[in-house]
């Protein structure tokens, strides 16, 4: 199963690699890691989406908590989260197919960031079914380059 | 390097302003070291120079993998932190082994490093290695001073690190420049880890759960492990089980945290422990585990462990509980302030069935060795030490037949007298430890008991030992083989002794050779007298024993077995 792991950690030198060494000594796998700053200059928001069952996943949160500059760790599996992944992607267009592909971005909500004479390089972002079925959608012309962000998430504020 | 003369760099006069040098001695004075170990090199000149005339005794050993082993060992015997010092690079990477040992065993150390200067980080400089990068995975946590400012306050946390909560290894690496910089210290720079907290105190439901647990408990088992001797709670420990009445079985790192003459020691469970703690252990209905792991050198398979047993897990670490062995009532806390909360709460249950069953198992397969021969048995060594020091002595062990041995026929009374690496199995770590032992105990007898391919590891270090005037004792239990590996081949590899036998100095000779007193004992009937004059040398001795060359340690769970799958009872029980 598939989970989403929130860490908040301090915004220090090494701690990425204090992370991802945990992970690999470990031998946890991480499906994406995404790190950026937050609303306090001292922490940063690594978000992991780490594939195991349950057992798995709580001895990653447990040993992700044991983590020195660690300050927090969350597993939203279970409860409203948004959750998004942006992509990056360079599809094959001749002139022709212009058109078709145009109209397949904005079905998808995204953006024409680059063009050129045989190709289309389009933003997309939202969850990761929509990005998988993007791509999908796009092979049949052939897909170039794909970079992604990997997923970051936050829990829905919930109001009742 | 840097000029000693008048002004040198870390002049400690009346100014405020410091250098980093002084401020890291005088930060390590504040926390209360007196000793330390370590080996000097380029980059940490700095620091030796502010060290020359520091009230702290000082212990160079002849490698950083000795020195480090000697502050493991200073730690585990007196409780304080040991502390480590090296040089860039080849230094740093010296201490590998050292670091994973104590990390494994869970000992609180802080290792300090040299490191290049600032702006050579990263341009393969000479004796640079990625210090922090690699000794990442080996230390409860590490970092980088770049700062003079951060260097009293990262220090201090390294201190904090290393002796709070689960005990464990801490590096700092500091390069030369940030010890040569100067500034004002800031004295009032407390510790900022904000990802760093530790549940001492245990949940009280979950007390009130595991106590109604243990009242409810026919046939029980209290399997202690070294959490409970790092939290100084052997007397807590006393009191719980003679209250509760409960058997208690203790892991390699645990023996001593209860005393083993007592009727409840159920001795060493595991893949050489005993029969009876085994056998308890998988007929029990109650495990109750207290700063313990679940390693798989007690565990046997998983699998089958404890199959009868409802787990309760006392452990200051959250991600040691469930991680091996699923567990039904976790405890997360202190064992020294969880097990006096059990000890209210529990009621004293007789138990006469289950105790009689225990002790016909510990009727039925003592430890026992065949004596009835002209070689010298290696566990008639060790009951010979036993019976002549009154079980009184600190013991420090080798890895493989040496240690288990000793576990098996050293039979101790109290906490932090056996110093062995359980976790990591780290071969050489005897005579190290035994100095870095008594240089914590200078009045306590402490003997090596190792073996010679262990010995051999590390046996430049007896000259650390005649430097410093430490009387420490070796008794090498000589078969020539690397033991455990040869019973392995014996027993799983039909026999073909592949690499395991080696031809071996005169250790007497060696021992004279650094400034030691060496004995040679080749005839059983010397056994006694050799250990009698061992026992009263005031030099560090070293006793050479030829023993039996393939005596084999039984019983024995091999790998992958269960706990009641023990091979050797046969032999054991034709012994009698």
């Amino acid at each position: 199963m598939k989970h989403i792991i929130s860490a908040l950690v301090e915004n220090k030198p090494g701690v990425l690699a204090q992370v991802a060494g945990m992970f690999a000594a470990r031998a946890f796998n991480i499906d994406s890691l995404v790190v950026g700053r937050t609303e306090d200059i001292k922490l940063s928001r690594m978000t992991i989406v780490v594939i195991g069952d349950d057992k798995v996943v709580e001895q990653v949160r447990k040993q992700l908590a044991k983590v020195v500059p660690v300050v927090k760790v969350q597993d939203f599996v279970g409860q409203p989260v948004v959750a998004r992944d942006l992509m990056l992607i360079t599809i094959s267009t001749p002139p022709a197919k212009r058109p078709e592909i145009q109209s397949l971005i904005e079905m998808f909500r995204g953006k024409v960031v680059d063009i050129g004479q045989k190709f289309i390089t389009a933003e997309i972002s939202g969850p990761e079914e929509k990005i998988e079925a993007f791509i999908n959608v796009c092979k049949p012309y052939g897909v170039k380059n794909v970079a992604r962000t990997g997923t970051i998430a936050m829990p829905r504020q919930a109001k009742s | 390097m840097t000029s000693k003369k008048g002004t040198s760099a870390g002049s400690s006069g009346k100014s405020s302003i410091k250098s980093g040098a002084q401020i890291i001695v005088d930060t390590l004075i504040e926390q209360g070291v007196d000793t330390m170990f370590g080996y000097l090199g380029g980059v940490v000149l700095p620091l030796f120079d502010r060290l020359y005339d520091a009230p702290i005794n000082f212990v160079i050993p002849r490698h950083e993998q000795g020195g480090c082993h000697m502050a493991d060992a200073y730690a585990r015997a007196s409780g304080k932190v040991g502390v480590v010092v090296a040089t860039s690079g080849p230094g740093a990477c010296n201490l590998v082994t050292g670091l994973a040992t104590a990390m494994m065993d869970s000992v609180p150390m802080v290792a300090l490093t040299g490191q290049v200067r600032t702006e050579l980080i990263g341009n393969d400089a000479f004796q640079e290695a990625d210090t922090t990068g690699i000794t990442r995975p080996v230390t409860k946590y590490n970092c980088i001073v770049k700062d003079v400012k951060d260097l009293a306050r990262t220090i201090r946390e390294a201190f904090h690190i290393a002796s709070t909560g689960r005990p464990g290894p801490v590096l700092v690496d500091m390069p030369v420049d940030v010890q040569v910089a100067r500034c004002v210290p800031d004295k009032s720079d407390k510790i900022k880890l904000p990802g760093y907290k530790i549940r001492t105190k245990g949940h009280s439901r979950q007390i009130s759960k595991a106590a109604a647990a243990i009242n409810k408990s026919k046939r029980p088992v209290l399997y202690v492990g070294g959490g409970v001797i790092s939290a100084n709670a052997a007397d807590e420990l006393r009191t719980f089980a003679k209250k509760a009445n409960l058997p208690v079985t203790m892991t390699l790192l645990a023996l001593g945290a209860y005393d083993q003459h007592e009727k409840e020691s159920l001795d060493m469970p595991g893949m050489h422990g005993s029969a009876y703690a085994n056998y308890a252990i998988q007929e029990c209905d109650l495990l109750i585990a207290v700063g313990a792991r679940f390693d798989d050198r007690v565990t046997g398979k998983v699998k089958s462990f404890a199959p009868n047993a409802k787990i309760i897990h006392v452990d200051i670490d959250p991600s040691s509980i469930s991680k091996n062995v699923q567990v039904d009532i976790p405890v997360v806390g202190d064992a020294k302030e969880i097990l006096p909360a059990l000890s209210e709460k529990v009621k004293h249950i007789a138990r006469k069935e289950w105790f009689n069953k225990i002790s016909n198992w510990k009727k039925k397969f003592p430890f026992r060795y065949d004596n009835n021969t002209s070689s010298i048995k290696p566990q008639y060594v060790i009951e010979e030490i036993y019976h002549q020091t009154d079980g009184d002595a600190i013991v420090t062990t080798g890895v493989g037949q040496n240690q288990m041995w000793a576990a098996q026929f050293y039979r101790f009374s109290k906490p932090r007298r056996l110093l062995t690496s359980g976790g990591l199995g780290t071969m050489g770590y005897g005579l190290p430890a035994a100095i870095g032992a008594q240089v914590a105990k200078p009045d306590a007898t402490v003997i090596d008991i190792d073996g010679d391919h262990s010995f051999n590891m590390t046996m430049t270090e007896l000259r650390t030992a005649v430097e410093n005037k430490l009387p420490i004792k070796v008794c090498i239990l000589n078969n020539s083989y690397m033991g455990m590996v040869r019973q392995w081949q014996e027993l799983f590899y039909n026999k073909r002794y592949s690499k395991s036998y080696l031809s071996n100095p005169d250790y007497a000779e060696v021992a004279r050779a650094l400034g030691a007193v060496g004995i040679t004992v080749d005839k059983k009937k010397d056994v006694p007298k050799a250990i009698e004059q061992m026992l009263s040398e005031k030099n560090p001795c070293v006793v050479d024993f030829r023993v039996e060359k393939e005596e084999n340690v039984w019983p024995m769970v091999a790998a992958g077995k269960s706990l009641d799958e023990m091979s050797g009872l046969d032999i054991l029980e034709s012994m009698a």
